[in-house]
């Protein structure tokens, strides 16, 4: 058996004294797919970070390709949360891509033909070639996601974590950037860890699935962890999954804020005009 | 006219300032696209002023003017750079440190009971008056400005534009505030000498806005800000020699035109050019543009 790409091991992460998720273990196969589930303000985006070396545990081991978490480490792609460029900045898609390659070394760093060619390569394997030179500020949403990923991909990394990368994007965009991932992993037998509030769009993809409420987790396939058991003791009160046309939803009895795993905004979508998959 | 330009060469002061000009202006270029970029204008108002009341102390202790405003600048960077880079209320730090720092400032002047010429001089701008020795001063810390820009470029970009993703890959994104934030410094001391410490904006940030609106591209947007950093100030210093009005209202006037003419005029032609060809074209150059706050 080849080493795990990620492993936790009886990992307790806090703010203060805010404790975001403790006692967590899991382990990663090279090649899964991982979603990280849960309501708003469960620590699905600290996981990343601790992942990136940005936050160290309080107790456990947390360890990224056999290896400590370290920042800047070059086997790890990250596709943040998205946040928005301003409209005049001068900035195109190939510096975008070219910073993810280069940006964090010192000097200017003149192009030269290897890194000119492998960032030419990343935007055409996101197919973003034509928009690659536009300023970027002035993209969909979805054009954006695109180059990020290019981004994220242009460093030849071994694993792939991506913040909400499906959040905010019209359902024709969702599916062009959710192909874009899975046809990364097939091809280069990467990891991807994948924080969402919706996993619909990634199921086919996923291997596992992790879902964090209130430092409570459970991990597994998502046929075992998706389930009204399981979901109901996270919760600790009555949730119900539900599968429509291929689609699962969590629905408890009580909806407080963030509790809902189905957005409300996507559901009219899911039932009018999307084919689900599988 | 042109006569009278090349007579003018012949003294050795208009020479100082039209060297001393030069310098000031490419680093001025450079340093804004940054400060625009960042958003830091408010900062740089900060360092500015309260690099005035350290010259007005260095005065007051009979020390050279530009040596107190370097002090005061670069302490203040430091101070507000150590406190606030990444705090969410780092304009309230600024303009509380802004304010005291002022407040200092007024006390010096009032304690030295001489006519405060030096003081005036900073706060409007001396660039005609500059010695020898000043313009080898203005070049030494133009280089080393450069230099120090030039070392940090690439991290510094990506933290600017794509902060989560620099932290991630490595960029020490806390040191690297404050060592901008002391280029900056080092910056304003030089466009001080040109337009003084009350019209500092003038030169810290008219190129950087100005050219980004003419070009997409991060390389062209500097070079940009460097013509029309170098336009501004030595038009400024050439009318004001002609005209005999003070040089930091040519200054101001240029960059103001040369602003106006970018935003209205070219920026949105270019802009424009710069989408065509994208499949976004039409949508892109419909939708509403967000206001960049300057």
């Amino acid at each position: 058996m080849s080493r795990p790409a990620v492993r936790c091991e009886h990992v307790t992460l806090s703010y203060g004294t805010r404790r975001i998720w403790s006692d967590l273990s899991l382990e990663i196969g090279p090649g899964s797919f991982l979603a990280v589930l849960g309501p708003n303000g469960s620590g699905k985006t600290s996981l990343l970070r601790a992942l990136l070396g940005l936050v160290t545990p309080s107790s456990g081991t947390v360890e990224v390709l056999g290896h400590r978490p370290r920042r800047g480490d070059p086997v790890i792609g990250y596709v943040p949360q998205r946040s928005t460029f301003d409209s005049d900045l001068p900035l195109r898609g190939v510096d975008l891509v070219r910073l993810g390659l280069d940006g964090h070394r010192w000097g200017i760093g003149l192009p030269n033909r290897g890194s000119n060619l492998k960032v030419t390569l990343a935007i055409a394997s996101v197919e973003a070639t034509s928009y690659a030179r536009a300023p970027i500020g002035r993209l969909s949403g979805g054009e954006q996601q695109r180059l990020r990923i290019a981004q994220a991909l242009v460093g030849d990394p071994r694993l792939l974590l991506c913040d909400e990368p499906l959040a905010n994007l019209d359902l024709r965009h969702q599916q062009g950037i959710t192909e874009l991932i899975g046809n990364w992993r097939k091809e280069t037998g990467g990891t991807v860890l994948l924080v969402t509030h919706d996993v619909n769009p990634v199921l086919h993809l996923v291997d596992l699935v992790l879902f964090v409420v209130n430092g409570r987790w459970a991990v597994g396939p998502p046929d075992e962890v998706l389930t009204s058991e399981t979901m109901s003791e996270l919760y600790q009160s009555h949730v119900d999954v539900v599968r429509v046309h291929g689609r699962i939803l969590v629905v408890g009895e009580s909806t407080g804020p963030g509790f809902e795993l189905e957005e409300p905004h996507h559901m009219p979508n899911a039932l009018v005009d999307h084919e689900a998959p599988r | 006219m042109i006569d009278q330009l090349v007579r003018l060469l012949d003294y050795e002061f208009v020479q100082n300032a039209i060297a001393a000009g030069f310098i000031i202006a490419v680093v001025c270029g450079v340093v804004s696209r940054f400060v625009v970029a960042r958003d830091m204008s408010f900062a740089v108002h900060a360092l500015a002023e309260i690099g005035f009341t350290g010259a007005a102390g260095f005065v007051l202790l009979r020390l050279p003017p530009v040596l107190g405003l370097l002090t005061g600048a670069s302490l203040s960077a430091i101070f507000i750079g150590a406190l606030g880079v990444r705090a969410r209320g780092r304009d309230n730090l600024i303009g509380v440190t802004l304010a005291f720092g002022l407040g200092l400032g007024v006390l010096f002047i009032s304690l030295y009971r001489q006519y405060a010429t030096q003081a005036f001089a900073i706060l409007f701008g001396t660039i005609t008056g500059v010695s020898r020795n000043d313009v080898l001063l203005m070049i030494g810390m133009g280089v080393a400005t450069l230099g120090a820009v030039a070392l940090v470029y690439r991290p510094l970009t990506f933290m600017t534009v794509d902060p989560e993703v620099a932290e991630a890959r490595g960029v020490p994104v806390g040191i690297l505030g404050v060592v901008f934030l002391l280029i900056m410094a080092v910056a304003i001391v030089e466009a001080v000498q040109v337009v003084g410490v009350l019209l500092i904006l003038t030169l810290m940030i008219t190129p950087g806005a100005a050219a980004e609106r003419l070009t997409p591209q991060p390389g062209r947007a500097i070079l940009y800000g460097v013509v029309i950093a170098l336009f501004c100030t030595l038009g400024g210093i050439t009318l004001a020699l002609l005209i005999n009005w003070p040089v930091s209202f040519f200054v101001t006037s240029l960059s103001f035109i040369v602003y106006a003419v970018s935003r209205v005029l070219l920026g949105p032609f270019l802009q424009r050019r710069a989408v065509r060809g994208s499949e976004t074209a039409a949508e892109a150059v419909t939708r509403p543009k967000r206001s960049m706050s300057a």
